[in-house]
């Protein structure tokens, strides 16, 4: 930590949030609210005569209330940077007539009430987003009674506890008593692994943190009774099996079952119900103590966080890594990678890896000064272009700049396009080409496909990252489909104009597919939202037109989906199969006197 | 992928001169697919200055006789009729920039995972997709325009949000190989959670 706070290539801004960047990848603009501190950080030595005379007590954040400091404080003894911070909204105020004590106090001088906030600009090429995790509350599970009781403790709570710098200079003490406990029980998995409460997924490092509690325990005192409450222990990392092995050495007894109610006795104590799960028996527990192993969430700032850069969440609410394999740290978003806890509950170590990997990603991109732009990109043919900022709102990348009240013509910043091709399906005249997927060369290929036999042939557009990959996937799995569709790819599904697929419908298609990644998996970000509602705009069109519109299709399919793609191909030719020649006949018909209609 | 070995775009009202390699792929492709056929099949179409079945496109021999073929017949531009080119894409741009042409003019169609693997008991079936599969990517081809790849200038630091210890970690790591960081903590001090623990698992050892 230290080293940070000496390193010279390190600025470090404490008290500091983001509140906007600007830029894509190589050059991005940030601007940083730093809160003032009112302690002048280079200047203050950290001796604590101003805390020593301030009169206010409130409850130590960092000891989670466990114990009280003042409104001049230093966060914890190890603080980089080590100088006091005066927390303003509790301070008294520095007039000397209130209170001001802290002013005299500092020999320094290095307290100053005229500070403000300030705005900060700094301009970067890459981005590693680790703001980790927040602890689980448990309060909403009232059956283990935290609010309720006192002697109820989080994990984290009780890791101030043990810790020799901690508020009982890590003597473990009962909250209600200050007496050592006899008994101490954990209960594993609050907020963890339950389809009710908290979250669903396993958080990773409770286990593991209750194994070191527990030989923790054992060690300060050897003849204390621990208990865990367990589904089941996961020890799976290096080294962790041996330490279960010695907790369960030790003394400490494992009962696989989670509690269904906790009990306050008179002296303090709890009463712990657990059904056994290895014997099928009902027990009661009479405990001193009880620690909640809480699980990890994403931490607080992470919606925020995830729209100003425009990053993509798990359904879990931790970030989205570009492929969970071959791309772990890397955002979708060029430039953007993440370390720790805000992709993911892991423990130090992984965290740690994480982040060497990160910053190694980070240096790749960067150590040649300069960076080479995919030339897939969009670009607007300004005489066309009617300024009225459809692509701008489309886009996934705000790649576009367009001033419709100036009527400024859109311009394509090729450097932030990923080339998804959105804009170039909803520009309502014409006037984007997207390269490499234009319009012409997209319409060649469906003219051709259609140019003999249509009735037997499904057309299906299919993006590159998902359902291009699903088929395959099918291929690779050798799961055999009707062989009448012919893919069409496209970067991204929000590519498909709709005048694609009435060309298709024209031109004697029975029956259209477009398939990209599901919702929330879209590579560029959410531009298949954009998809889903040009698809249910073009539904309500067909409707209109008297086209069954059963006959275009949307469907998502992964990577990883190949049975559904083999699945999606079998059930679009029964589809087609149900089209008649009377019915296509009637299509083209419908669709030349839309064109006639539109004049186009 | 260097820019200098860029060609220039085809001229308007020149014609495109297109070559076409339908890839076996051993017996991948070919035990399934009429790869002779499909050639055949497209070697009248206007533009298309040669179409030929090859045993394997990507390997050395495969990728010497296209290359050879561009330079001798001044082909422009490419089709390759083998794998996903989710697979072999970056094998065949390289390729023709290797060559002396600009690696956005070519094309691939799919015949493998698309035609071969998935519908194997339907030799005539898969071998008409086939060919509608080529004849698409022969229009497409066509069309296609050379691009390029731009270079920008790149502001050679980072910054690192949050200074938990995965943030620690990475700054030092990008400070240590010469690159300036920007470290942004919201609280008054850097160490997140793990300022907050004493003895870590699995080691039991102080966490600062
Ligand atoms: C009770 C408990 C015990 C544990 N015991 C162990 C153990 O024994 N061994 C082990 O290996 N692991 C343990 N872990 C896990 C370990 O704490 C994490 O792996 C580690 O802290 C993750 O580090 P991080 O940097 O990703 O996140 P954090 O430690 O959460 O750090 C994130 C930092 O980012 C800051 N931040 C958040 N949002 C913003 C924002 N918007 N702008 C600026 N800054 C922001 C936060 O203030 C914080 O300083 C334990 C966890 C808990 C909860
Ligand atoms: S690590 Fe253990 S306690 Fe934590 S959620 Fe997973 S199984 Fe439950
Ligand atoms: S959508 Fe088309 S017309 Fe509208 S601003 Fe964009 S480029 Fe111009
Ligand atoms: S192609 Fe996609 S990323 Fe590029 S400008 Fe258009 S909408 Fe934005």
């Amino acid at each position: 930590m230290t080293d940070v706070g000496r390193h010279p290539r390190i600025t470090l801004y404490t008290m500091s949030e983001v509140v906007d960047v600007k830029g894509y990848v190589g050059n991005f603009e940030v601007n940083i609210l730093k809160k003032a501190r009112y302690v002048v950080e280079g200047e203050c030595t950290a001796c604590g005569e101003c805390s020593k005379v301030c009169p206010v007590v409130r409850p130590d954040e960092f000891n989670l209330g466990l114990s009280s400091r003042k409104a001049i404080y230093s966060p914890f003894p190890q603080a980089v940077p080590s100088s006091y911070v005066i927390n303003i909204n509790e301070c008294l105020g520095d007039n000397p007539s209130v209170c001001a004590k802290c002013v005299q106090a500092c020999e320094k001088q290095c307290i100053n009430f005229h500070m403000s906030d300030e705005q900060i600009t700094e301009k970067v090429g890459s981005i590693v987003v680790a703001t980790g995790l927040s602890p689980y509350d448990p309060t909403e599970h009232d059956e283990y009674g935290y609010t309720r009781f006192q002697n109820v403790l989080t994990s984290l709570e009780f890791e101030r506890l043990v810790n020799a710098g901690g508020p009982s200079q890590g003597e473990v003490i009962r909250p209600t008593d200050r007496k050592i406990p006899k008994s101490v029980g954990f209960i594993q998995c609050v907020g963890s692994r339950s389809a009710r409460k908290g979250a669903a997924y396993c958080s990773n490092v409770c286990c593991m943190n209750t194994v070191k509690s527990t030989l923790m325990l054992k060690e300060h005192y050897p003849d204390i009774d621990v208990k865990v409450f367990y589904i089941d222990i996961r020890a799976f990392g290096k080294g962790f099996e041996d330490l279960y092995l010695r907790s369960r050495r030790a003394g400490a007894q494992y009962i696989r079952g989670l509690p269904g109610s906790v009990e306050e006795n008179p002296d303090g104590g709890l009463s712990v119900a657990v059904e056994n799960t290895a014997t099928g028996k009902l027990e009661i527990h009479d405990l001193d103590m009880l620690v909640l192993a809480v699980g990890l969430e994403p931490a607080p700032s992470t919606q925020r966080l995830q729209e100003m850069l425009g990053l993509q969440l798990t359904p879990d609410g931790f970030y989205l890594e570009a492929h969970p394999k071959l791309q772990p740290v890397d955002a979708a978003t060029r430039g953007v990678f993440y370390a720790g806890c805000a992709e993911g509950p892991k423990d130090i170590k992984e965290s740690v890896t994480q982040a060497s990997a990160a910053a190694a990603r980070a240096i790749r991109l960067m150590h040649k000064g300069e960076i080479t732009t995919d030339p897939i990109t969009s670009e607007v043919i300004t005489e066309h272009c009617k300024a009225c900022g459809r692509c701008a709102e489309v886009c996934p990348y705000n790649a576009i700049t367009v001033d419709p009240k100036k009527k400024i013509p859109a311009v394509v910043n090729t450097a932030a396009c990923a080339g998804c091709g959105t804009c170039g399906a909803e520009c309502p005249f014409g006037a984007i080409v997207m390269n490499h997927y234009t319009d012409q060369q997209i319409t060649n290929q469906v003219d051709t496909m259609l140019s003999e036999d249509p009735k037997a042939k499904i057309l299906v557009f299919a993006c590159n990252w998902c359902s291009y990959a699903g088929a395959d996937y099918a291929g690779v799995s050798r799961l055999q489909y009707p062989a009448n569709a012919r893919l069409i790819r496209t970067m991204c599904s929000g590519r498909v104009d709709e005048e694609f697929v009435w060309r298709g419908f024209e031109l004697g298609a029975p029956a259209i597919l477009v398939s990209g990644c599901h919702i929330g998996d879209c590579h560029y970000i959410d531009a298949n939202h954009w998809t889903e509602k040009r698809i249910h705009k073009m539904w309500k069109k067909m409707d209109k037109l008297g086209i069954r519109k059963e006959r275009l299709q949307l469907e998502w399919i992964s990577a990883a989906e190949g049975i559904r793609f083999a699945q999606v191909m079998q059930r679009m030719d029964d589809l087609r199969q149900s089209v008649t020649q009377e019915e296509i006949y009637e299509t083209v018909e419908a669709l030349k006197k839309r064109k006639k209609k539109k004049n186009i | 992928m260097e820019a200098h070995r860029l060609v220039t775009p085809a001229q308007p009202g020149q014609e495109a001169r297109i070559g076409v390699y339908v890839c076996k792929c051993g017996a991948n492709i070919g035990k399934v697919v009429d790869c002779e056929k499909v050639a055949g099949s497209v070697a009248g179409i206007e533009g298309v200055v040669v179409a030929k079945d090859v045993g394997y496109a990507c390997s050395e021999p495969g990728q010497q006789q296209i290359k050879d073929d561009i330079v001798n017949l001044n082909l422009d531009r490419i089709v390759v009729a083998s794998c996903s080119p989710r697979l072999h894409e970056p094998t065949f741009r390289q390729m023709l920039v290797s060559a002396g042409l600009n690696p956005y003019l070519l094309e691939m169609a799919n015949l493998r995972e698309q035609c071969s693997w998935v519908h194997m008991h339907e030799p005539e079936a898969a071998t008409a997709k086939a060919i509608d599969l080529v004849k698409m990517s022969i229009s497409r081809v066509r069309l296609l325009a050379p691009l390029k790849e731009e270079t920008i200038p790149l502001t050679k630091r980072t910054l690192v949000l949050g200074g938990g210890v995965a943030g620690i970690q990475a700054a030092l790591d990008l400070a240590d190989n010469g690159f300036d960081v920007v470290l942004v903590e919201k609280q008054p001090s850097i160490g997140g959670v793990m300022a907050q623990l004493d003895k870590t698992f699995p080691t039991m050892d102080c966490s600062i």
